[in-house]
């Protein structure tokens, strides 16, 4: 056991006998989220919305719980729910071998493609990692994309860079500083139609590499508290069954994300 | 030498083993890291070294310079001393993006493309502007006398600063230098949100990997060594340089 660990087991310790052995009996579930990741989660005039939150609101009904939203930086998203900041995470996380180790997800609520977008001037055609040997590549960081790209691309000769929003790679990729981005379907979709996005279009082909782009997304929960995943899953079964996620689904996209 | 180094190696690992460092993220990352050191450590010279030959004319600026000269130099420092090093950062990065076309046509972009050059432009335009001010305190520190007798004695103004003021000036300045340079070491941690892999950049992606707090730990291990080395060199520098005002020893 690490010393890392080590306090980590004694903080949890602590936070449990604070907490007291209510663990079983939810009223209230907080719920942390990214709120920059628009369609599936973003925040406007003060108010986070998207995708997302819209099944996080028909989960929580479904569960006959309270949520609450928290707005977390993406890359302290996993520390924060190992820390009992939120009890639950529904912002677009993939489930993957990697996170499992660290925390516990409910089935898969939608499961989209990956793909690289570039400037509509650009002569790349072909996505292979040995067609863009040399080139700069930029996705967000400790994201399925940003694993990939490292593991795959880097590997085979191509410069990554990664950026703590997906933003800020947007931005780049206008400015010239990256050549391609890997991302994920809708959200480039989503943001090709807006002003900033008609620099830019989608190339190559999709990616659903088990490996590394896991089996879709799915909430993120503490291993602790495997009767929330339970009630997750319940909930998401539900919502499947009475037409909720369709009317969701139809609300954001002209195409089933499940 | 080398068994000598391999020793202080095995050494190393061994020491981290004991207070229970993982050895499973140390194979995985050990070598990145000591890239970062790398990174972090040209920023900080590159910028700092730079920073260092822009302070003296513009704190003499200060000190000499007319009316206006006297005036754009503080301005100068006035800016960048009042705002945030990440501010200015964003700033010049995102900044000079919006200006791709401008700065192509100047033949500049491929300077502002790159992110590490974009950290070391910010970076040594912010030291700059602390220098000059700790430089102009400690020409400002010197009696009056000094120039004066430097005038009786015929020397020109340039000739007075090369060989007296400066001198005497960058013995003063020495102590607070250092610790300028100590305050760039940790604040070249900014670079990483510009997508630098300096030090604090590759403990991001080592921590987005394996969500272990246990990198910060080492960070901070190598922080420390650095600002370390930087107390124990500027102690023997100021031994030497400051001599004459040791009292004792």
């Amino acid at each position: 056991m690490s010393l890392a660990t080590r306090i980590a087991a004694a903080a949890l310790m602590i936070a449990a006998a604070v907490t007291g052995a209510s663990a079983k009996d939810w009223k209230v579930v907080r719920v942390g989220t990214e709120g920059a990741y628009p369609p599936f989660n973003y925040i406007e005039n003060g108010e986070i919305k998207g995708f997302d939150i819209d099944i996080a609101k028909a989960l929580c009904a479904k569960m006959k719980v309270e949520c609450t939203f928290v707005a977390q930086d993406w890359d302290g998203i996993i520390p924060a729910l190992l820390a009992g900041k939120y009890d639950a995470i529904i912002a677009s996380m993939s489930i993957t071998e990697e996170r499992k180790k660290q925390i516990a997800f409910s089935n898969k609520y939608y499961n989209t493609p990956a793909t690289f977008v570039t400037t509509k001037d650009s002569k790349i055609t072909d996505t292979s990692p040995e067609a863009l040997k040399g080139k700069v590549l930029g996705a967000q960081a400790s994201t399925i994309h940003s694993n990939y790209l490292e593991d795959v691309y880097a590997k085979a000769g191509a410069e990554v860079k990664l950026y703590p929003k997906i933003d800020d790679t947007h931005l780049d990729l206008v400015n010239g500083r990256i050549d391609a981005l890997l991302s994920d379907k809708v959200v480039e979709l989503e943001w090709l139609n807006t002003k900033d996005g008609a620099c830019c279009k989608f190339v190559g082909a999709e990616y659903k590499d088990k490996k590394y782009f896991g089996e879709g997304v799915g909430v993120g929960i503490r291993k602790d508290d495997p009767e929330l995943v339970a009630m997750f899953n319940k909930a998401i079964a539900e919502i499947r069954a009475d037409g909720t996620y369709k009317k969701i689904n139809e609300k954001y996209f002209p195409f089933d994300v499940y | 030498m080398q068994s000598l180094l391999d020793m202080l190696g095995a050494g190393f690992l061994q020491l981290m083993g004991l207070i229970g460092l993982n050895s499973d993220l140390m194979a995985r990352y050990g070598l990145r890291f000591l890239d970062g050191v790398w990174v972090t450590l040209q920023l900080v010279v590159l910028s700092v070294g730079i920073g260092a030959l822009l302070a003296w004319p513009l704190a003499i600026a200060r000190v000499e310079g007319g009316k206006w000269t006297a005036r754009a130099a503080f301005a100068y420092s006035y800016f960048f001393r009042g705002t945030p090093l990440l501010a200015q950062t964003f700033l010049v990065y995102y900044g000079a993006g919006q200006f791709r076309e401008q700065l192509t046509a100047l033949g500049l972009w491929w300077f502002f493309r790159d992110a590490f050059y974009c950290a070391v432009f910010t970076f040594t335009l912010n030291t700059t502007a602390y220098q000059s001010e700790i430089l102009r305190g400690a020409i400002q520190t010197l009696p009056i006398g000094q120039m004066e007798a430097a005038k009786a004695l015929g020397l020109s103004k340039l000739k007075a600063y090369w060989t007296i003021i400066m001198p005497q000036a960058a013995g003063i300045g020495l102590r607070p230098l250092g610790n300028e340079l100590i305050l760039m070491i940790k604040s070249s941690a900014i670079a990483s949100v510009i997508t630098v892999y300096d030090l604090m950049g590759v403990t991001r992606l080592a921590f987005s990997r394996s969500y272990d707090m246990e990198v910060y730990l080492w960070a901070a291990v190598l922080y420390l060594v650095m600002v370390e080395v930087v107390r124990r060199v500027w102690d023997r520098l100021e031994r030497r340089l400051n001599r004459h005002l040791l009292v004792s020893r």
